[in-house]
């Protein structure tokens, strides 16, 4: 008992068990699949739908649809005009802005982390051993391309301000002069959230002066950035009322466009 | 048995990888000299990561007044005057620069506006003076030299392709013996032997020069701030190599540790927490403080509650609060409340920031504090007050050393940081630890490297005392009948927390020592259980053996100081004595495990660091002989004023 | 409120061991270390622990308790009902010493891979001025205690022991962004950070800002900001451009050399 031992050569302990957590650890990637499904069904339905995306008399247009481009777009609905000749929906109308809209948030750091736990389980939930026999993260096309996440950021800057200039039609009235219905207020609320979830962006921090090493130099910047990390601390709850209020908002122009009840107005 | 044993060669062995030990290893591989750092536990866990409040020294960044002066007188006063002046004087003189040297090396410290660093105000410190990070400098300087080992073994890797050819870190090792060579009467140091912590194998690390960095002897109080580690083994290693050990009654108990839940009961609450604003009330609201400032204080320390709230605003022009007094003052005052029966209900006094401080300032300048209490005590400190009393803490007394090179009475021997003594005298101010790690640290690694390269001749292990300390260190695992050490260590805390403690009896030291005197006994015969590897029972059983010997050293000498003084309070002799401070008490091996005690006179203060003083402040320590032929100084003066008995009422009370 | 709790605690060495059962007394405010601790004093005196402090401090007691990677000092029995079976087991990444101790050396031998502090040798000891708002940064990535929970949590290297070359795990690459982001620090460790460190490997799945007890933001304000600067190194074809233009040569920091 007493011999001096040898240095061992030393494993991890065997335990085979995939893991011993007891609480619920598969129910949050269960939702986030769930959710982020349902959602992706709800948006493919609708931008291949070519109809009720627009409310002529309130100024409504739904988010999926801006800008609409294509010639096929009902009258009023082509904020930036109408760049081609009528093509079948097998190509939506705001094809511009979609590739951007999904390429922002699939690149997002936020999204990246629930996509890869729900539905690539890699991890599905921390210290619970992942499927995969082997991985090799990011660094490999193509996932590799998720480092060009500040380009699709700086789209959807620009996204933003289009959705901010279709939220602010939305207050015109039937008789175009200032008014405000239900339908104005969703939309508003719809352009809070996105730009909650666009500033609150990692790569945004980084632009804005996350990327310095003094920020007492930069002053602005740095005040900048303050507001914007505090937003980025909440970028998660951001993404998923932002992607709620999309879906509703353009919900709610659907239903009223294709004429299931008409907006109740609250002034003019 | 001996080629079983690993045998390692280095000119430098530092026993300890505390601040002081990474600092003393870093001086002296920066010397050219093949060092190693032995640890206990992993590499950056040492005790130091406790520290929090911060490091004192004399930047005036915040305060302009401040000089290194001013730093030691506050250092000489918190001591009561029992303090190695010298060493004092080196540590206030050289502190600033040892700080401005770390943020060299990485640490991050706190800024004031212009960028400098931030310094805060702590009990016994004139001036705003601890350098600090929140809550946890300690971390931060563990960490920045930690950082710097690493930095030079990658330096290494370059230069030499191997990054531990000449610095290495032994990580959880424990060394049980300090091997000698030489004849009896002219020993010098040889080698350390001891044992790899997973394997349970054994090594010698074959050295001309160690340095005790092992910190302090708290494991022998049952409710401590301290972690496992502190086991005395620096100390206890010292004395059987024929060192001495330098005044160990002195023993200083925190006021503020945590007091429920009982599991964490004396984890210590941050003297911050004061310095910041929080404030000491009993159960019936008062700020109790102000009945306990002793004469000596009274001149520096506010009177009203009104005042002791300007000062944070306005230092210059208002006296401290008394929550900021020396640490024994304090912590003599709550004992008193508490056994007044004006305590916490969980025993303690409550220590209140919520109502003194907005809750997000709490959380910035306290983070840790939060933390600790939230998880561990399910307490908000931004909502309510906490329970706080008294733990041990630090040890002023240890390893007499050399001031400016750290060296002990055996050649080869060095000891930095909480395992010698001397340099805090009776009582550590909050602040002068981690600054004492880093100006000692690096003349002990100075002093070491130095004694090295002035060698003729390298000492020899001999194969008998390799032999014997192989054989000592498996007793416990070859006995298969024996006591439990952990049963033993209870009993060995148990004592010396209610028999050797905050306030101590003469009839009661007595006890201590007999119950002490059992104690060694079984503690001879335990058996632990189990094989080499990792056995923390086995562990235990070795470790026992140090702080026992420790014990005896600290109740002999406690017995002995017939005074109360800093961290050394007497019921029965409850004022200061000027004659004891001449006195130094000297602890040393003696046969069969045993200790002995002797006094000693203490070398008189130079008279220009004398004069530093005022003479009025002088008498309150000092006898009239001393003061003789000082400018200013006169006979009638002296007659004036009786110095120490009605100064130290407060305390007096504290005891009853 | 003192209770017996049923305890399985992993025991054996070099990788061979199981879960043994054990009933151990628990008193009122107790966290899962005391009770370990009452094991070894009472039935297993050489349950190998690795702790310390027992303040959540020094970052020694990190294990696996019902599964999930914490500190044993900071974990309170009474977040579990008295009925409830512990299961601890060591940390799942490290290779086992005996028992609940795991042997780290891993995470020192990377930590030695990273370039240290460079300050300007100009400026000396005394003269840093920095602001508050510059040192905030890393002053957060400082207050890691180095527990390794993070390294042991992270699918990287726990499910695929492959990766433990490429890859120097969340509190490493920390350090990189903590040494990136020091206001007086001169050197630019993006390349390494990548192609050295595996940063690229992350996919900033959060279990380690899940798991650390000091509550840092690893992903949120070290890793993704790290991985953001390294787009600015490699991945940016504005950036690269601009390189190519204006010839602009990048003076990449290398990794220091390991042991022969």
């Amino acid at each position: 008992m007493t011999q001096a031992p040898e240095v061992p050569a030393r494993s991890r302990a065997q335990i085979s068990d995939r893991t011993f957590r007891k609480d619920p650890w598969w129910q949050a990637p269960r939702i986030t699949a769930t959710l982020l499904t349902i959602w992706v069904l709800y948006a493919t339905v609708r931008v291949f739908t070519g109809h009720w995306y627009f409310v002529a008399k309130d100024h409504y247009l739904t988010p999926f649809y801006s800008p609409c481009v294509s010639g096929e777009c009902v009258p009023g609905s082509s904020s930036l005009g109408q760049w081609w000749p009528a093509v079948p929906p097998v190509i939506p109308y705001a094809i511009v802005a979609l590739v951007f809209v999904l390429g922002f948030r699939t690149t997002c750091y936020y999204y990246r982390r629930a996509y890869y736990r729900a539905f690539w389980r890699s991890p599905a939930a921390c210290a619970v051993r992942e499927p995969h026999a082997k991985y090799t993260g990011e660094t490999r096309f193509p996932l590799i391309g998720q480092n060009l996440h500040r380009y699709f950021f700086y789209a959807a800057l620009l996204i933003g301000i289009l959705l901010t200039y279709d939220a602010a039609q939305g207050f015109r009235g039937p008789d175009g002069n200032f008014g405000i219905g239900i339908g104005s207020l969703v939309l508003l609320a719809n352009v809070i959230f996105i730009w909650g979830y666009t500033l609150g962006c990692h790569s945004c921090r980084h632009i804005t002066a996350g990327r310095l090493k003094n920020f007492s130099k930069h002053p602005f910047r740095y005040w900048l950035w303050t507001k914007f990390s505090w937003l980025n601390a909440r970028h998660m709850q951001f993404a998923w009322i932002s992607l709620g209020t999309l879906m509703l908002s353009d919900l709610y122009i659907m239903l009223v466009a294709s004429g299931a009840f008409s907006d109740p107005r609250i002034f003019n | 048995m001996t080629s079983e044993i690993d045998r390692l060669s280095y000119d430098v062995v530092v026993i300890g990888a505390g601040g002081s030990g990474l600092r003393a290893a870093i001086e002296a591989r920066l010397n050219g000299k093949k060092t190693a750092i032995i640890s206990k536990s992993l590499f950056g866990k040492a005790h130091t990561v406790m520290a929090e409040g911060g490091c004192a020294a004399a930047m005036g960044n915040v305060n302009p007044k401040d000089n290194w002066q001013v730093h030691f007188r506050d250092t000489m006063r918190g001591g009561k005057f029992l303090n190695n002046w010298r060493m004092a004087e080196l540590h206030a003189k050289e502190a600033p620069d040892r700080v401005w040297e770390l943020e060299a090396l990485g640490a991050v410290f706190d800024r004031t506006k212009d960028g400098k660093i931030s310094q805060r105000n702590f009990g016994g410190h004139e001036y705003p003076r601890l350098a600090h990070v929140g809550d946890r400098t300690g971390l931060e300087m563990i960490r920045s030299l930690q950082q710097k080992v690493v930095a030079l073994q990658q330096a290494d890797a370059v230069e030499l392709g191997d990054p531990e050819a000449m610095i290495k870190v032994y990580a959880e090792t424990t060394i049980t013996e300090l091997i000698l060579d030489g004849p009896e009467g002219a020993q010098r140091i040889a080698g350390a032997f001891g044992y790899f912590r997973d394997t349970g194998r054994f090594v010698l690390f074959e050295a001309p020069a160690v340095v005790l960095a092992t910190g302090g002897i708290g494991k022998t109080y049952k409710v401590t701030s301290n972690s496992w580690e502190y086991t005395g083994d620096g100390h206890a290693l010292a004395l059987r190599a024929g060192a001495k050990l330098l005044n160990m009654e002195f023993v200083q108990l925190h006021p503020t540790g945590m007091v429920w839940p009982p599991s964490v009961r004396g984890l210590l609450v941050t003297e911050s927490v004061r310095g910041d604003g929080g404030v000491l009330r009993n159960s019936e609201g008062k700020r109790f403080m102000f009945d306990y400032v002793p004469d000596v204080f009274r001149p520096q320390y506010a009177e009203t509650e009104e005042e002791a709230d300007r000062w944070y605003d306005d230092q210059a022009n208002n006296r401290r609060p008394p929550e900021l007094l020396p640490r024994d003052e304090v912590a003599r005052s709550i004992n008193a409340e508490v056994k007044a029966g004006r305590g916490s209900p969980h025993g303690g006094v409550f220590l209140d920031v919520s109502t003194r401080l907005p809750a997000e300032e709490i959380l910035r300048k306290l983070p840790s504090m939060h933390h600790q209490f939230k998880e561990l005590a399910d307490v908000d400190i931004t909502k309510e007050p906490m329970e706080v009393g008294p733990t041990c803490h630090y040890v002023m007394g240890g390893v007499e050393v050399d001031p400016d090179t750290g060296a002990a009475s055996v050649p080869g021997l060095f000891a930095v940081g909480e395992v010698s003594g001397g340099m805090h005298g009776s009582n550590r101010l909050g602040g002068n630890s981690l600054s004492d790690l880093l100006v000692f640290g690096r003349r002990s690694g100075l002093g070491a490297a130095e004694y090295v390269s002035a060698l003729e001749a390298r000492p020899a292990v001999s194969e008998a005392a390799l032999t014997e300390a192989a054989a000592v260190a498996l007793e416990p695992l070859e006995r298969a009948e024996g006591e439990s050490p952990y049963a033993i260590h209870s009993e060995l805390q148990t004592i010396m927390n209610d028999l050797v403690g905050l306030i101590r009896r003469e009839s009661e030291m007595k006890t201590a020592l007999v119950e002490l005197d059992k104690l060694r006994t079984r503690a001879a015969q335990v058996s632990a259980a189990g094989g080499r590897a990792y056995n923390p029972g086995w562990h235990l059983a070795l470790d026992l053996r140090n702080m026992l010997v420790v014990a005896e050293c600290v109740a002999q000498a406690a017995l002995e100081r017939q005074e109360s003084r800093g961290g050394h309070t007497r019921d029965d002799y409850p004022a200061m004595s000027p004659e004891w401070r001449k006195v130094n008490l000297i602890c040393s091996a003696a046969a069969e495990g045993t200790v002995s005690l002797k006094r000693q006179p203490i070398i008189p203060m130079r008279t220009e660091l004398l004069e530093l003083f005022d003479i009025s402040e002088l008498k309150k320590y000092m006898t009239d002989e001393e003061l003789t032929g000082l400018s200013g100084y006169s006979a009638s003066a002296a007659a004036e004023e009786t110095p120490s008995e009605a100064s130290e009422a407060p305390a007096r009370k504290a005891g009853e | 409120m003192g209770y017996k709790a049923a305890l399985r605690v992993w025991r054996g060495d070099a990788g061979a061991g199981e879960l043994a059962d054990y009933q151990v007394e628990v008193n009122e405010g107790e966290v899962v270390l005391d009770v370990l601790h009452r094991l070894q004093a009472t039935q297993a005196s050489d349950l190998a622990i690795r702790w310390n402090c027992k303040a959540g401090k020094c970052g020694s007691c990190s294990m696996e308790i019902n599964g999930r990677p914490r500190l044993a000092c900071m974990t309170r029995m009474s977040v579990f009902s008295p009925e409830e079976t512990l299961t601890i087991t060591p940390m799942r990444t490290f290779p086992v010493i005996r028992d609940l101790v795991t042997d780290v050396s891993f995470n020192y031998a990377k930590a030695r891979e990273i370039p240290s502090f460079t300050p300007d040798p100009s400026v000396k000891p005394g003269e840093f001025r920095m602001q508050q708002i510059d040192v905030n940064r890393p002053q957060e990535f400082r207050k890691c205690i180095e527990c390794f929970l993070c390294q042991n949590t992270c699918h990287v290297i726990r499910d695929h022991t492959e990766n433990e070359q490429a890859f120097a795990g969340p509190r490493f690459l920390m350090r990189v962004a903590e040494l990136e982001m020091h206001p007086a620090d001169t050197a630019d460790r993006r390349e390494i950070a990548q192609d050295d460190f595996g940063l690229g490997l992350c996919n900033i799945t959060k279990c380690c800002s899940d798991v650390c007890p000091e509550h840092i933001k690893i992903t949120d304000n070290a890793l993704i900001p790290m991985k953001e600067r390294v787009v600015g190194r490699k991945y940016d074809p504005l950036v690269w451009l601009g390189d190519k233009i204006t010839r602009r040569a990048h003076k990449d920091t290398p990794k220091v050399p390991g042991k022969k």
